[in-house]
């Protein structure tokens, strides 16, 4: 063989194992997560609290950690939505493209996406916890504390703020998707851009829209730094009553057992159950999301022809 | 005659610092149609995109000189841009059917200006696709998507789409420039129908087509009106050397 011939077999086997790699820690950390974590499963484990021990593999449970996660996700989607595609709609649609505003705001959206997630988390005890909620508690309740502490709404908008950046930069991608033509036609009838916006261009985006917003489910799922200071409780006798309540996650429930045990090896079972459950709920989350984007894109196919 | 829809006077269009029409002067005449012809780049899509203001969606235009529909100054401030689009309808040169239905399509123009109840939609909506020779083609899948349309018909739909808000002239950007011979011959068969009710501005690369559908032509050349006449004299004996040149496939 010519070593032009070596190389490219020894260039392929390269890759190849770098792939292999990757595939192989996936399945030996996935493997090791579903084979430890299916053994601690049970009824009692997923609808279980944690009243009667905490750190104990046969007394404790996890479902004030689920439902504190899911309200998490459900609030927080709800909160940057909206706002992110409004961002997304002004600059793809409203900005003129190669001004100086837009440039900077493009700029923020991208240093925001680069900003480590606990200073999130500080950020948002700072903002929202002590100006947003005490400003609130000193306007409405004469200094009483009603929002200025951690709480689930304030979580779930730190989330929101770190969630931001995929949303709009997913749905920018979306809105510059949609042909010109259809904006054209919509304003030549004497549409406003509002109406074509609403009513052509809008619909057209709505899976790559979703396409965001299971991103941000993903990442919110799964990041514990920002809901640290903001919302998320050690420990809680009931689950949250309201959005000012705090709440339980499965994310930093991990982070309590493994960091607050007293007896590391009696806990292990929970701790590996307690990360299958998160996984589940993740990949729940994002199904759901992706089942409702499915449906939405046959109904455009349908549209399309 | 003596009445033009449009009356465009000393006309200076700018892309940027791009200089696109030089001191343009051209009169609509109302009932009739117009053609806009010269090579890619002379000017002539520009022009007509002034008429309903289109080019107001690209950013960094400028426009000096005089635009007036029936008198009134187009581009005056007190001029609603919105409202000069309904009067003014347009077809485009690649065709841009909604990705709704049939219906839907029609429905749009109509629902924006205020006709909500089914009995009005339905009727003038079947009204517009006659007018537009399609509805004997769609009339049993008027739900079906419009995409699933022909490229012929799609541009037909797109026509009836324009009519159906009753405006009062049609621009046609090169209506019929993606179009087969039968789709086209259709097309132009349907300009000389629609122009006893509406005004029609018609751009086309097409020499043949702009004499078999136009009264009147205007031809241009790197953003100059070279020569503007009555579309007989313009193709058997233009004033112009430049245009005789181009009507009889010299250059262009």
């Amino acid at each position: 063989m010519k070593i032009r011939d070596w190389r490219s077999v020894a260039f392929t086997g390269a890759t190849g194992l770098a792939t292999f790699c990757i595939v192989a820690m996936v399945v030996v950390i996935l493997g090791n997560i579903v084979w430890d974590g299916a053994a601690q499963m049970s009824l009692r484990f997923i609808f279980g609290g944690t009243s009667e021990g905490m750190f104990d593999a046969q007394k404790a449970g996890v479902f004030p950690m689920i439902f504190g996660t899911v309200a998490l996700v459900v609030l927080m989607t709800i909160g940057v939505v909206p706002v992110g595609v409004i961002t997304a709609v002004y600059l793809t649609e409203y900005a003129r493209h190669e001004s100086l505003i837009t440039r900077v705001i493009r700029g923020a959206i991208n240093n925001l996406a680069g900003v480590p997630s606990i200073v999130f988390g500080l950020f948002g005890l700072g903002f929202f916890v002590q100006f947003v909620g005490g400003g609130i508690d000193k306007v409405f309740f004469g200094g009483q504390l009603h929002y200025a502490k951690p709480a689930l709404i304030w979580a779930a908008a730190t989330m929101a703020v770190l969630t931001l950046p995929v949303v709009i930069v997913a749905t920018e991608e979306a809105l510059r998707a949609v042909p010109h033509g259809f904006r054209e036609g919509s304003l030549a009838l004497g549409a406003t851009k509002l109406e074509t916006i609403w009513k052509v261009v809008l619909p057209q985006a709505l899976p790559g829209i979703l396409t965001g917003a299971i991103l941000a489910v993903g990442r919110g799922a799964g990041e514990v730094a920002p809901i640290m200071f903001t919302g998320a409780a050690y420990y809680l006798a009931h689950l949250p009553k309201g959005p000012t309540d705090q709440f339980m996650h499965l994310g930093y429930h991990v982070f309590v057992l493994s960091t607050q045990s007293p007896d590391i090896e009696r806990t292990k079972p929970i701790l590996y159950g307690t990360v299958l459950v998160l996984l589940l709920l993740t990949f729940l989350l994002n199904l759901t999301a992706v089942l409702v984007r499915a449906g939405i894109r046959a109904k455009l196919r349908a549209a399309n022809g | 005659m003596d009445n033009p829809v449009f009356h465009i006077e000393k006309l200076n269009f700018w892309y940027g610092a791009k200089q696109a029409l030089f001191d343009v002067d051209v009169t609509i005449r109302p009932n009739q149609s117009t053609a806009f012809i010269g090579p890619s780049g002379c000017g002539k899509t520009t022009l007509l995109r002034c008429l309903n203001r289109m080019n107001d969606l690209i950013e960094r235009t400028r426009v000096e000189g005089k635009i007036a529909l029936h008198g009134q100054g187009l581009y005056a401030p007190e001029v609603d841009v919105i409202e000069l689009r309904k009067r003014v309808g347009m077809v485009f040169q690649k065709s841009n059917p909604f990705p709704k239905s049939i219906f839907d399509n029609i429905a749009y123009g109509l629902r924006i200006q205020g006709v909500n109840s089914k009995n009005d939609l339905a009727d003038r909506i079947e009204a517009s696709l006659r007018k537009a020779a399609l509805w004997d083609e769609v009339k049993d899948r008027l739900n079906d998507s419009a995409m699933a349309l022909s490229g012929g018909q799609q541009q037909r739909l797109c026509i009836a789409r324009a009519i159906a808000v009753e405006p009062e002239v049609l621009l046609m950007d090169e209506p019929c420039s993606a179009l087969d011979p039968v789709a086209t011959a259709k097309i132009e068969e349907l300009i000389q129908d629609l122009k006893k009710e509406f005004t029609i501005v018609i751009v086309t690369h097409n020499m043949q087509q702009a004499a078999r559908v136009s009264d009147h032509t205007a031809f241009f050349y790197l953003g100059k009106l070279v020569e503007f006449d009555v579309t007989t004299k313009i193709f058997t004996n233009p004033a112009n050397k430049q245009t005789e040149d181009y009507v009889t496939g010299r250059f262009g």
